[in-house]
């Protein structure tokens, strides 16, 4: 762990038992410029199978005498369960059982301070689609008859169908933890004295902005198998981001241990977030199983893949920027309100992130936010693509447009100005690495002629610029624990063959193809002597899932830091077979030979039978836990990561100013990625992340129809169908130019950062941006609709402020302001008023600070940690 | 995934044979030709159907006559729309028609989905084309077991909208279409087939066949100066929100006939007679243009149960018109 630069991960700090022998014997890491894999563009390892059609889904499963689940989903958004009579469903030939909610009363969620789920509702529904029973029969046309059989009586209750709703709307409550009547989350944080930072400034810019909620749209509909075993034991299948969540899930509200469970994700055809909630119907699968003693299969059908959600959250925007006249920062407030629909799901880390990740871009000094998450009855929000930042980047982003315009400034220059410096401690204290955003901005400036262009293009046609930062990797697991948030394991077959074990889930973004290069380069291998096996909580040590960016990062780490340890017991063992300084030995084309005399050496199989004599079985495990970050105030779980990456765009746009269509001709979008571990992948993540940000930008929107209110309180997604909820086909998707900016971060496996997500964050700003260049109108608002593009052309027309957006913003009480000093005012990360907010707000450590977990940890007995570790709602 | 009903499949091997399941099976029974209209809605469980009476046997019902000089272009009712699109004949002598069929959702829909079909195509409606619980969830529309339009609650009749991309073409060309059933053949022009009424929104009997489309050759590119567009969201698969169907007739320089028809924005293709009346007796000026186009905007109501906002809909009804007429008119479109 001595790479020059390198800051030692926590991986050693977390996992002090290791044999120190191991760590002694392991040699220098590899220099850069020996890789051979890393770096390369490679055929993904799991392509073959997908493209030929052998990969297995978790709906391409099937066992002998497997019984199929439909649910029975609410049909009114809001009330209390009166009875549910499924008498005639049982009645029909075939059907097998019926499951309600007082079959499985325990409650779960994916954090512990929102665990407001039940498998099936057990008294309220909130919203429509809510599951209220599972039926099984013996074929999936009969589950879905039977289903239609079932009678639901319902206690209507008020729907509340907006965050302005909910606002109005204290009770009834749709959850009783709430903070404040249906207000899920009320939050309020000061970095440093704002009101001197504005003080400072010589223009203050003050906007509203909205940003429509959408979903993930995974190609493949959630499905789950479950075979019951043999002792009372399970298997389920699934298609999840999240397998070790999932089984905590089924642990708890199974009621048996977790070594009876094993859950296994399936390849998923897609997640981008929507598969990272442990959902009802995998717990309901198991369930099942268990109780028929037959294998049971649920798919889920499109509309149910909508109402499971967990996409975006609609988030109205107020911010307030103060800015000195070459454009710098002196200060900024945010405020956001976000839907959050029926349940928690990761809602609180939501509603941190639409503030936290405002500072890693451009030097802020100081920084106020505050935020509100509402429960409505709409199917729940959670994490998409983006989770959370890139609703105040959008924002942001055009607000520094307006502000380049109204100082007389080429936008690029007025960023890159102000781009933060590498390794900084934020305002809201997060940490740093390194950062590449300049060269983004340069590269993707230089591409599209932005500078000689921008401003001079005839009307009707401009271009726009935006820029985004992501985490690579959510700094804090989602339950408090210290242990290693990525594990590797590695055997060495007699054959040479290396099994690779690591409870990484494939979602479509490369994973497993990382995983096998970074151990391949590791031991001088080709990717075709690995054999993966992947995300089976039985078989593969942790991995916490596909979310948050963080699987190149950490389970390139944990494979590194096993991958070596094997290197080293077989140097070891070659280097007394052939009489050599272990440092003398290179692992290269399937060999380990001398490198002053390469011809002095053995093949890699003849390497491996030498170690396993003289050695015994080879095998060696790896893992990788984040660095601490300084932030200790309460709320600081949420924004640090062991580093950032960081993305630049221009989007030129054509406008129709007759019918306010519009549409993207091209987009240059430059990526920091640290280094690639496969470039090929990393421009694939790029231009995916720039289809679904158009694809957000220009049409995708979870629209809800509320029925008038006289007739009706029914409150229905709009179109919960391929057909009818729009997303981009290949007809709307213009060319795109990739820059990967390559500058190896210390803390990265081999410098790498993250690409699944950042590469989104600057699209829809750059059109709403590129929108205004081409006919001088603002859309404070996505997605960008036809209609107003030409009604902010209409208002221009008349002399109006050319604009379409949200005016107002609701009265809101955020509650009690956390003052948290910034680095430079001399803070530690901790906020001044601690006590007094505890006072204030009767809250003692709901969601904890950093310094109260790290007590818990170091002082709090067994039994108390698995208290919190349950969450302290559960149940 | 969403599941078919039970049902019986009669597959007769001549018109009579099915004409006599249809006349014998009442309300149980329903058409079949392509299929991509009722699959979907069949599992979806808007429309029902015990019977279903597939016309993919019959014989001689896919072919297009087109080549007659200057004689009537014949469709038969099972031709493909890819066949129509595609076909040599039709493109030179009825391009518009061969681009209004060419715009019908995606090339794969279009292999399956016939000519037959699409002039049938059942009304769409954000409140009906959605499954059976999420329709419970609204106590259902009129269109479908309930009791209430819920695009415009105090209404008496249902407004889903017509929104076969060939319909207006059709309607614009002047086509005939043929019926058949076990009381025998008869031919209506196309326009005559529809009626501006959501649920009923067919005139023709319940058992009788569309079994062919014939489009008189005084349509023909030579006589007539037509164009074709339709306004959707993305530039496949989507379902328009409008369409515009023009057909001129000249006389040397003049419009000496005129047909001007809109899609997707009402009940039934609707003629939109004023932009008409103004070009009739004049030459195809930009300005003239320009004028009438401006007239359309009275001829388009649309509601709010399709794609995109309504009311803007209705106002770039009169662009598009004059676009589609400058490109039947042969003038530049911006």
């Amino acid at each position: 762990m001595t790479e020059p630069g390198r800051k030692p991960t926590g991986a050693s700090e977390a996992t002090p038992a290791r044999d120190p022998a191991a760590a002694e014997a392991k040699p220098e890491p590899l220099p850069d410029r020996e890789l051979k894999v890393i770096g390369t563009p490679f055929r993904r390892v799991d392509g073959w199978a997908k493209v030929t059609g052998s990969t297995r889904f978790a709906d391409d499963l099937s066992f002998p005498r497997q019984c199929y689940i439909k649910l029975v989903r609410s049909t009114v958004p809001h009330a209390r369960l009166l009875s549910v009579d499924a008498s005639a469903a049982l009645a029909m030939p075939g059907v097998l059982a019926v499951l309600t909610g007082k079959d499985l009363p325990v409650t779960f969620g994916i954090l512990p301070v929102s665990q407001d789920e039940h498998p099936l509702a057990l008294d309220i529904v909130r919203h429509v689609g809510d599951p209220i029973a599972a039926v099984a029969a013996v074929s999936e046309d009969l589950a879905h008859e039977a289903a239609l059989a079932v009678r639901v009586e319902y206690d209507l209750l008020p729907t509340i169908a907006t965050v302005e709703e909910a606002i109005a709307t204290p009770e009834p409550q749709i959850h009783s933890y709430a903070d404040d009547g249906n207000l899920h989350k009320l939050l309020s944080m000061e970095f440093g004295d704002v009101e001197a930072g504005f003080a400072e400034a010589e223009r203050i810019f003050e906007d509203t902005f909205f940003y429509d909620g959408n979903t993930h749209l995974p190609l493949e509909q959630h499905a789950t198998v479950a075979l019951p075993e043999d002792d009372g034991r399970v298997t389920v299948w699934s298609s999840t981001q999240t397998p070790h969540y999932l089984h905590r899930a089924l642990t708890k509200v199974l009621g048996i241990s977790a070594s009876r469970i094993r859950v296994v994700a399936t390849p998923n055809g897609g997640g981008f977030g929507g598969k990272s909630d442990p959902f009802g119907h995998e717990i309901v699968c198991a369930a099942m199983a268990l109780r028929l003693g037959r294998p049971a299969k649920i798919s889920l059908t499109r509309e149910e893949v909508f109402y499971c959600h967990r996409g975006r959250h609609p988030v109205l925007m107020r911010m307030k920027t103060g800015v000195r006249k070459d454009g710098t920062l002196t200060a900024q407030t945010l405020q956001t309100t976000l839907d959050g629909g029926a349940y928690g799901s990761y809602g609180v880390a939501s509603t941190y992130y639409t503030g936290a990740l405002q500072t890693v871009t451009y030097r802020l000094p100081r920084y106020k936010f505050e935020s509100i998450r509402a429960f409505t009855n709409k199917p729940a929000c959670g994490p998409k693509r983006g989770h959370g930042t890139p609703q105040p980047r959008f924002g942001f982003e055009v607000q520094l447009d307006k502000i380049a315009v109204a100082l007389g400034q080429n936008p690029a220059d007025l960023r890159l100005r102000m781009v933060e410096e590498p390794n900084t401690v934020t305002a809201n204290w997060l940490k740093l690495g390194t950062i590449a955003l300049a060269r983004c901005i340069e590269a993707v400036v230089a591409g599209s002629g932005y500078r000689e262009r921008w401003g001079k293009l005839p009307p009707g046609r401009g271009l726009g610029l935006a820029c985004g930062s992501y985490l690579c990797g959510a700094g804090l697991p989602i339950y408090w624990n210290h242990m290693p948030q990525s594990g590797v394991t590695l055997h060495v077959d007699r054959g040479g063959g290396v099994a690779v074990f690591c409870g990484e889930t494939e979602i479509g973004q490369g994973s497993d193809s990382v995983l096998a290069a970074v151990v391949a380069e590791v031991l001088g291998l080709e990717l075709a002597d690995l054999r993966l096996q992947v995300a089976d909580t039985a078989f593969t040590p942790v991995d916490l899932g596909s979310y948050s960016s963080r699987v190149t990062l950490m389970m390139g780490h944990a494979a590194r830091d096993a991958a070596e340890k094997v290197r080293a017991v077989v140097a070891h063992a070659v280097a007394r077979q052939l009489g050599l300084p272990e440092s003398q030995l290179v692992f290269s084309g399937r060999r380990v030979f001398d490198a002053a005399d390469p011809a002095k050496g053995l093949s890699w199989e003849d390497a491996v039978i030498v170690t396993e004599a003289r050695a015994g079985t080879l095998a060696a495990a790896g893992s990788y836990t984040p660095p601490r970050s300084p932030g200790k105030y309460r709320g600081a779980g949420v924004g640090p990561s062991p580093t950032y990456s960081y993305s630049a765009a221009v989007v030129e746009v054509e406008v129709d100013s007759a019918t306010g269509i519009w549409k993207p001709l091209h987009v240059w979008l430059a990526h920091d990625i640290g280094r690639s571990i496969n470039p090929a992948l990393v421009m694939g993540q790029v231009e995916g992340s720039v289809y679904m940000g158009l694809g957000e930008a220009m049409m995708e929107e979870s629209a809800f129809r509320r029925l008038p209110k006289a007739r009706s309180g029914a409150l229905v997604h709009k179109f919960p169908s391929l057909l009818e909820y729009k997303s981009l086909t290949f007809e709307e998707m213009p060319p795109v130019t990739t820059y990967l900016i390559e500058e190896p971060d210390p803390a990265g496996p081999f410098g790498a950062k993250e690409v699944g997500q950042g590469p989104l964050l600057p699209m829809p700003p750059a059109c709403a941006n590129a929108i205004y260049d081409a006919v001088g109108v603002r859309v404070d608002q996505v997605p960008i609709h036809p209609h107003m593009v030409l009604k902010a052309l209409e208002a221009q027309r008349k002399g109006k402020p050319a604009r379409f957006g949200p005016d107002a913003f609701p009265e809101i009480d955020f509650g009690f302001t956390l003052k948290v000093p910034t680095p430079w005012e001399g803070g530690d990360g901790k906020a001044t008023n601690e006590a007094e907010f505890k006072l204030a707000t009767g809250r003692k450590s709901k969601d904890g600070t950093m310094a109260e977990r790290d007590e818990a940890l170091k002082t709090g007995s067994v039994e108390a940690l698995t208290t919190k570790l349950q969450g302290k709602k559960g149940g | 995934m969403l599941r078919l009903p039970k049902f019986r499949l009669h597959q007769p091997a001549t018109l009579a044979e099915a004409a006599k399941i249809l006349s014998a099976e009442g309300e149980a029974a329903r058409l079949v030709a392509g299929g991509t209209d009722l699959w979907p809605n069949l599992k979806r469980r808007h429309q029902k159907a015990g019977e279903i009476v597939s016309l993919s046997r019959v014989a001689g019902l896919s072919t297009i006559h087109a080549d007659g000089d200057l004689g009537d272009l014949r469709l038969g009712a099972m031709a493909t729309l890819t066949a129509i699109e595609r076909h040599r004949a039709v493109r030179e002598r009825f391009p518009a028609l061969a681009s209004a069929v060419g715009w019908i959702s995606s090339p794969v829909l279009r292999n399956m989905g016939t000519i037959g079909g699409n002039v049938c195509l059942d009304t769409r409606c954000t409140y009906y084309n959605q499954n059976e619980e999420w329709r419970q969830s609204i106590s259902y529309c009129m269109k479908a077991e309930g009791k209430i339009c819920w695009v415009a609650p105090s209404s008496p009749r249902c407004w889903a909208v017509a929104s076969a991309d060939s319909a207006p073409m059709l309607v614009a060309l002047g086509a005939r279409v043929t019926l058949v059933s076990t009381d025998g053949e008869r031919e209506i022009p196309i326009a005559a087939l529809y009626r501006d009424d959501g649920m009923a929104y067919l005139t023709k009997q319940r058992d009788e066949i569309v079994t062919g489309i014939v489009v008189p050759g005084t349509s023909d590119a030579a006589h007539c100066r037509t164009a074709f567009f339709k306004l959707r969201r993305r530039g496949s698969i989507d379902f328009g929100v409008l369409s515009v169907a023009v057909a001129l007739w000249m006389d040397g320089e003049l419009v000496r006939d005129a047909r001007v028809v809109l899609g997707s924005i009402a009940s039934l293709p609707s003629s939109a007679d004023e932009v008409a009346q103004a070009l009739i007796g004049q030459k195809l000026a930009p300005e003239t243009i320009a004028v009438a186009a401006s007239l359309a905007r009275s001829a388009a109501t649309p509601m709010d149960n399709t794609d995109l906002d309504p009311r803007w809909r209705g106002q770039v009804t009169p662009v598009y018109v004059e676009r589609t007429l400058r490109e039947a008119a042969g003038l530049p479109v911006t």
